[in-house]
């Protein structure tokens, strides 16, 4: 365990000392939602009705924009290699380094997301549950996204091939985020799409470190 | 076990080339009876007109789309635990199959939206399923040939058919509680088939048409990349010579 | 009396042969230097030591018993220095050097800030201690790579050309680091095409485990 929290205490770390790579997702999330208005016109209810799916989407583009430094600085340098033949369970390495992305991608995100709903003038109402949503969510997109960014490694155009594979596997995520911000919206209840979102994220949680840790060790060899 | 008595190349291809005659032949008569069954025989929907004969085309399709999948998913497995040539080239020959599967029932779908909902697409729950899937054939397709070495892209492929086969039942979910706007499932049911056995009959005869076809084109795609790996090999064996 | 043992190993890269039917028996204390021409496998078969890449063929024994009973205990004895030498350019030298040891944890926590100090010690990097990894020299990270061998409680220290980059006094500082744990019962095995002084080291010459030319029959059983 303490092994895992070396790796988790490293990543952020790499990250805080980084800062800029953070700061550039959060910035892309803002400017790439800024960019709706533009193009559907700024017509205040159509901007409130459309808000959670741009939230959503461009959240998720954001992620998939971060996914290459989860772990290709440390399969280039040779770090990759000395994890896997440490004494930590390679899944468990993963979990790590997933947390350690989560929280220099997903929280950030969620944090500026209220400044977006803002901006699309959506009911301040909605945001406890889109930021309740993405807390349940996000998770879920870094650690399907871990997969596919460990599958690349090594590959040809590792970087336009992981969205072509991440990018289906995270509509599930999508459909129900945004359900649960309109069904706020609308009044219905949010419980079941919030508990689907929590379900996803716990099948996730399995499927990740298992695919994750299978896909390194291949980039290994 | 078989597996392992076919995991011989030279005993595989003889074996291969033994059934591919009867395969071509099946193949050929039952598309060629579902096909006129469906367009000649059946008869024409009350409401949808002679349009509803390309479900003979469209419906088989679709199942093929899902049924390749499940192959690829079964070979992954096989590659994964026990580590066989034979289950990642079955993988890799079969997805630009189940592919070109999806695409059809894909655009089978799209012609039939046309009279039925006065447009080209709907994104209605199945066919906005199909084209997800479709998209995973992609991705599979793009991640088996993006590496150098051709072993490491048939891994990486087993590992993602894994997790696609995890999340086909999870986005179909989702994506029929985010809109159902298609008819109720009318052929596999409780109860039995409620359809028409006219109708049934050219179904049943294009889908095993469809099966076969796939099986043809399985054991003649296998047969060129082992072709092709064995001319590599010698490729390789005479540049080391010189 | 513990030995480590290749027994009739093959491997092969991008579906090409590069070695079979390797033998060699290190016994404690002992080394090997592992010689052939570029592309012969030495990278390969430190790799296949270390258990990052499998095998096509044959096993290797640790203690007697075959490591793949528990390929990660037996993970525990390996200390393995690629070609990569994963330096992380933000992180300080004492930073990177204090991460890899607590992956790799050494037998007592007692005295481990010690340790750490005498490793960078050993490599002559104390002064280096507060730099950040990118602006070491490429001889100061393959030193800072290397100091991960001293925190290490590994018994075989698998070396990737260790010397690459080295300066004479550095080198001869990797040769002192290397008779001190032979001395304790340790072993190396180090490919290298620079003169590495080990003594009495024996040699494996990957030449002399080429596979045989192919013959048509095994073509055609061959996937």
């Amino acid at each position: 365990m303490t092994g895992a929290g070396g790796i988790i205490a490293r990543d952020l770390k790499l990250a805080l000392r980084q800062r800029s790579d953070a700061v550039m997702i959060v910035l892309f999330f803002v400017l790439t939602a800024a960019l709706f208005p533009f193009g559907v016109g700024p017509e205040a209810n159509q901007l409130a009705a459309i808000a959670p799916g741009v939230i959503w989407v461009t959240a998720l583009l954001a992620v998939l924009l971060s996914l290459e430094r989860l772990f290709l600085a440390d399969y280039e340098d040779g770090s990759l290699e000395l994890m896997a033949l440490s004494p930590v369970p390679l899944e468990l390495t993963v979990l790590a380094k997933v947390f350690a992305h989560w929280l220099t991608t997903g929280l950030p995100l969620i944090a500026a997301a209220p400044l977006i709903a803002i901006l699309f003038n959506m009911p301040v109402s909605a945001l406890p549950i889109l930021a309740l949503a993405m807390l349940l969510g996000t998770p879920t997109l870094s650690l399907i996204g871990a997969i596919g960014a460990a599958l690349t490694l090594g590959a040809r155009r590792g970087g336009v091939l992981v969205p072509l594979l991440v990018l289906p596997l995270y509509i599930p995520t999508l459909i129900f985020g945004v359900s649960a911000v309109d069904a706020a919206l609308l009044g219905f209840p949010v419980r079941p799409h919030l508990l689907l979102l929590a379900g996803i994220l716990l099948i996730s949680l399995v499927v990740s470190p298992l695919a994750g840790a299978a896909a390194l060790r291949q980039a290994n060899e | 076990m078989a597996f392992d008595y076919f995991a011989n190349p030279a005993r595989f291809l003889r074996l291969a080339n033994a059934v591919l005659p009867w395969c071509v032949g099946a193949t050929v008569i039952l598309l060629a009876s579902g096909l006129y069954l469906g367009l000649f025989v059946a008869p024409a929907d009350y409401q949808q007109g002679e349009s509803v004969r390309i479900m003979y085309v469209h419906v088989p399709a679709a199942w093929m789309a899902m049924f390749v999948y499940t192959n690829i998913a079964i070979a992954s497995v096989l590659s994964l635990i026990w580590r066989h040539p034979l289950a990642d080239l079955a993988a890799s020959a079969s997805a630009p199959i189940g592919a070109a599967f999806t695409f059809l029932a894909l655009v089978t779908g799209s012609l039939w939206g046309k009279p039925m909902w006065g447009t080209w697409w709907v994104w209605d729950a199945r066919l906005t399923s199909v084209l997800i899937l479709f998209f995973l054939y992609l991705g599979h397709m793009a991640l088996t040939h993006a590496f150098d070495n051709p072993a490491r892209g048939a891994k990486a492929a087993a590992v993602l058919a894994l997790v696609g086969f995890v999340n086909v039942p999870i986005i179909k979910f989702s994506v029929d509680w985010w809109n159902t706007l298609h008819q109720p499932a009318s052929v596999f049911r409780a109860g039995g088939p409620t359809i028409h056995p006219d109708m049934l009959w050219p179904l049943i005869a294009m889908a095993l048409g469809y099966t076969l076809f796939y099986i043809t084109l399985l054991l003649l795609r296998i047969k060129s990349d082992l072709i092709g790996a064995r001319l590599r090999t010698l490729d390789s064996l005479r540049q080391d010579a010189a | 009396m513990s030995a480590f043992e290749a027994r009739n190993l093959a491997c092969s890269r991008v579906g090409r042969r590069i070695f079979a039917a390797l033998d060699f028996t290190l016994p404690a204390g002992g080394a090997l230097i592992l010689r052939g021409a570029n592309g012969s496998g030495k990278s390969s078969l430190l790799r296949v030591l270390a258990g990052l890449l499998a095998p096509v063929g044959g096993e290797l024994h640790w203690d007697g018993k075959p490591v793949n009973d528990d390929p990660e205990a037996f993970q525990d004895n390996i200390c393995y220095v690629g070609h990569g030498n994963a330096i992380k350019p933000v992180l300080t030298v004492h930073e990177n050097l204090a991460f890899w040891s607590k992956l790799y944890p050494p037998k007592s926590a007692e005295g481990y800030d010690d340790l750490l100090d005498q490793a960078l010690e050993t490599f002559s990097l104390t002064t280096l201690r507060d730099v950040p990894g990118r602006q070491l020299s490429s001889g100061q990270s393959r030193r800072l790579s290397l100091s991960r061998l001293i925190t290490s409680p590994a018994r075989i220290w698998l070396l990737d050309e260790p010397s690459v980059g080295l300066d004479d006094v550095s080198l001869k500082r990797l040769e002192a680091a290397i008779a001190e744990h032979r001395a304790g019962g340790g072993m190396v095995i180090a490919a290298t095409h620079t003169p590495l002084d080990i003594a009495d080291a024996d040699l494996l010459l990957l030449q002399d485990f080429a596979p045989p030319a192919i013959d048509p029959e095994l073509l055609e059983n061959s996937w």
